[in-house]
């Protein structure tokens, strides 16, 4: 019981981080911040724009597989994967 | 028969028949194979089956267009209807699979020990269920009509005879191997004309790095400058920064369309159908991977089309098109009646223009830019049969997702959970067959015969969702406190001020002429327009529900203990009931 509940403890963090950065990359670079990072180039793309349409998706997909790999050594480390 | 023709329905009833095959060959024998594939569907296999049932009619036909004409506002649907992903792969999903059932209602009826919950958690099932096959049967009824010219309405007879033999017979389980074929067919009829496309434009085979790239035409002028130029030579808003009535707005609706996306039935339930807990984290992922290919294809598709567009209309500045030499696609699609043309001034030419007393475009629908698309860049027959084949494929598999869901819900939810307990295995599948087989009917009516208030409805599927089930599944996992009672206020209060908000703006039931606040923009509670209210919806629905907690007691001890077993991957979940 007691590993539980910091397995669950460690997962909530990391969960918090995760959407941390699901946030910033999608509401703060590609809405909040897009006027000032429309300023900086990336190629023909201006950095906002390019964040709100292109970079926001890539993270995203990033974000699930490594979560789910973070998640999978969390499982081992605490004896609770499925057998 | 021309050769546009002959390709097209090759490519058509040549996909239809594998999906025959497959589905002969994925017959469901079992309740568990018909609600989830018993539950032996790997990872990659689950990714590619999400991608074809979440990529509707609406991501395939309308989201570019959608964005060729909203330019950085298009935005919105591209970041919301993917990042609804991590939040189903961390929030519900791994969760979800370790409960082990076969439906959403299913949950929210154990952890809320409350049939009441049940009902409530069904009957937005359906509604958001049913709106959003209206927009599929219509995509299939449109693409039929289109490209083999046959009649709207026996374009929609073939299109639900082929959705009811594979649905029916094979269940999810000849639903989810299907979606994998269909799949496939509508990534290759997105990506072929948009690399083709890309390739003439810009040079670069990849539409991706497409757009961020400089003309093929010697300028060295970058793509998206040039689009921003043409479009406010003649007055539009610029491409890259038009913010769709500003910022909050924006904000509010990706956030609508992520929460609302986690909370829509038809995806929850195929994480379902995934052997382990380890296995619905992983095909989030893989599904996000097949989603991506077309959601970061889609923007470079609407603004090459939207410039090609452009460029056929004003080939340079001040040239307009002769009308007298349109080209085919242009009197093609002036045929179906999407695309109109009024020439104002009388020059024979056309002029498309911002400003509505000289535009002569008086009609250019934003549905018509993904299937017109090859067409205007002189694509070969064979990519065109390819997009209508691809259509045909995202509306389909759609369809088939949502009334497996609708389904499921009424004769596992509704039939053998609540009115007749005691019916055998064989009676519920043969049940769950007749079942879908009227709500194959019944979409197939409200098909042929579109209620006016269709578009309208979306905005309610994604509030509804956004505000009733995610809420409540997200608090059964992570506030093991929170009791049946509270959790269903919250539910009803979450809906009742959605519902309030939209149908004060857009009519009551969507009867024109009821709204007592009207459609527009300064009514918009802090400029948030009624397609973005789920996002407060759902915060009325968590805050209600935690103040009710107060009010009622925590959730008894079993339950506690319940959502404690959900929490890790090991061991099996006992389910107790008062009752």
């Amino acid at each position: 019981m007691e590993g539980e509940q910091t397995y669950w403890s460690e997962n909530l963090r990391l969960i918090f981080i995760c959407l941390a950065i699901w946030f910033v990359v999608s509401f703060g670079l590609g809405l909040l911040l897009v006027e000032p990072l429309n300023e900086i180039r990336l190629g023909g793309y201006k950095l906002g724009f390019w964040f709100a349409q292109q970079g926001s998706i890539y993270t995203f997909v990033g974000l699930i597989f490594w979560y789910s790999s973070k998640m999978n050594k969390l499982d081992k480390k605490y004896h609770v994967e499925e057998s | 028969m021309d050769e546009l023709k002959l390709y097209t329905y090759i490519a058509v009833f040549g996909s239809f028949a594998v999906y025959f095959a497959i589905a002969w060959w994925a017959r469901a024998g079992t309740t568990s194979e018909f609600y989830v594939a018993g539950g032996g569907i790997t990872p990659l296999q689950n990714g590619m089956a999400i991608g074809a049932d979440w990529m509707s009619a609406a991501s395939f036909i309308s989201m570019a267009g959608m964005i060729a004409f909203l330019g950085y506002g298009g935005s919105v649907f591209l970041m919301g209807w993917t990042g609804g992903y991590v939040l189903l792969a961390m929030l519900l999903a791994p969760y979800m699979r370790k409960h082990g059932k076969f439906t959403v209602p299913e949950f929210i009826f154990d952890r809320y020990y409350s049939k009441t919950a049940r009902v409530v958690a069904v009957v937005c099932l359906i509604i958001a269920s049913l709106t959003y096959i209206i927009g599929q049967m219509k995509g299939v009824g449109v693409a039929f009509s289109r490209f083999l010219e046959v009649e709207y309405d026996n374009g929609l007879y073939i299109g639900m005879f082929v959705v009811w033999v594979y649905a029916v017979l094979g269940g999810m389980k000849g639903i989810t191997y299907t979606q994998i074929a269909q799949y496939c067919v509508l990534i290759f009829a997105y990506t072929i004309p948009a690399v083709f496309i890309s390739l003439q434009l810009t040079g670069n085979p990849i539409p991706q790095l497409g757009l961020g790239s400089t003309l093929a035409d010697g300028s060295g002028v970058y793509l998206l400058d040039k689009l921003d130029m043409v479009v406010t030579d003649l007055g539009f808003k610029e491409y890259t920064t038009d913010n769709m009535g500003g910022s909050v707005n924006m904000f509010a609706y990706t956030l609508s369309l992520m929460i609302g996306t986690a909370g829509l039935p038809h995806v929850i339930m195929r994480f379902f159908t995934v052997p382990s807990v380890k296995a619905a984290r992983q095909s989030a992922g893989y599904a996000l991977v097949f989603i991506a290919l077309l959601y970061t294809v889609a923007p470079a598709v609407g603004a090459m089309a939207r410039l090609n567009l452009m460029n056929t209309i004003e080939p340079s500045a001040g040239q307009n098109m002769v009308y007298a030499e349109r080209p085919q696609w242009f009197k093609d699609w002036e045929k179906t009646g999407l695309l109109k043309y009024e020439d104002k001034n009388g020059d024979g030419k056309v002029q498309y223009t911002a400003d509505k007393a000289t535009n002569e475009m008086v009609k250019v629908d934003r549905d018509i830019m993904v299937l017109a698309n090859p067409a205007i860049a002189n694509l070969p027959n064979w990519v065109i049969a390819l997009v209508a084949a691809g259509g045909l494929a995202a509306a389909l598999s759609t369809a088939a997702g949502l009334l497996l869901a609708i389904s499921s819900s009424i004769s596992h939810d509704l039939m053998k959970g609540i009115l007749t307990p005691d019916m055998s295995e064989k009676n519920e599948l043969l049940s769950s067959r007749i079942v879908m087989t009227i709500s194959i009917i019944i979409a197939g009516y409200l098909g042929l015969n579109p209620p006016g208030f269709a578009a309208g409805t979306v905005a309610l599927a994604f509030g509804l969702a956004a505000s009733s089930i995610f809420p409540a599944l997200m608090m059964g996992i992570f506030a093991k406190k929170m009791s049946g009672t509270a959790a269903v206020w919250g539910m009803c209060s979450g809906i009742g001020v959605t519902m309030l908000y939209v149908f004060q703006h857009k009519g009551f039931m969507f009867i024109p002429g009821t709204s007592f606040l009207g459609d527009m923009g300064p009514n918009w509670f802090f400029g948030i327009s009624p397609n973005a209210f789920g996002v407060v919806g759902a915060c009325v629905n968590f805050g209600v529900a935690f103040i009710m907690l107060k009010v009622t007691g925590p959730a008894p001890a079993h339950i506690q203990e319940m959502v404690e077993n959900f929490r890790t991957p090991h061991g099996g979940v006992t389910v107790a009931h008062d009752h």
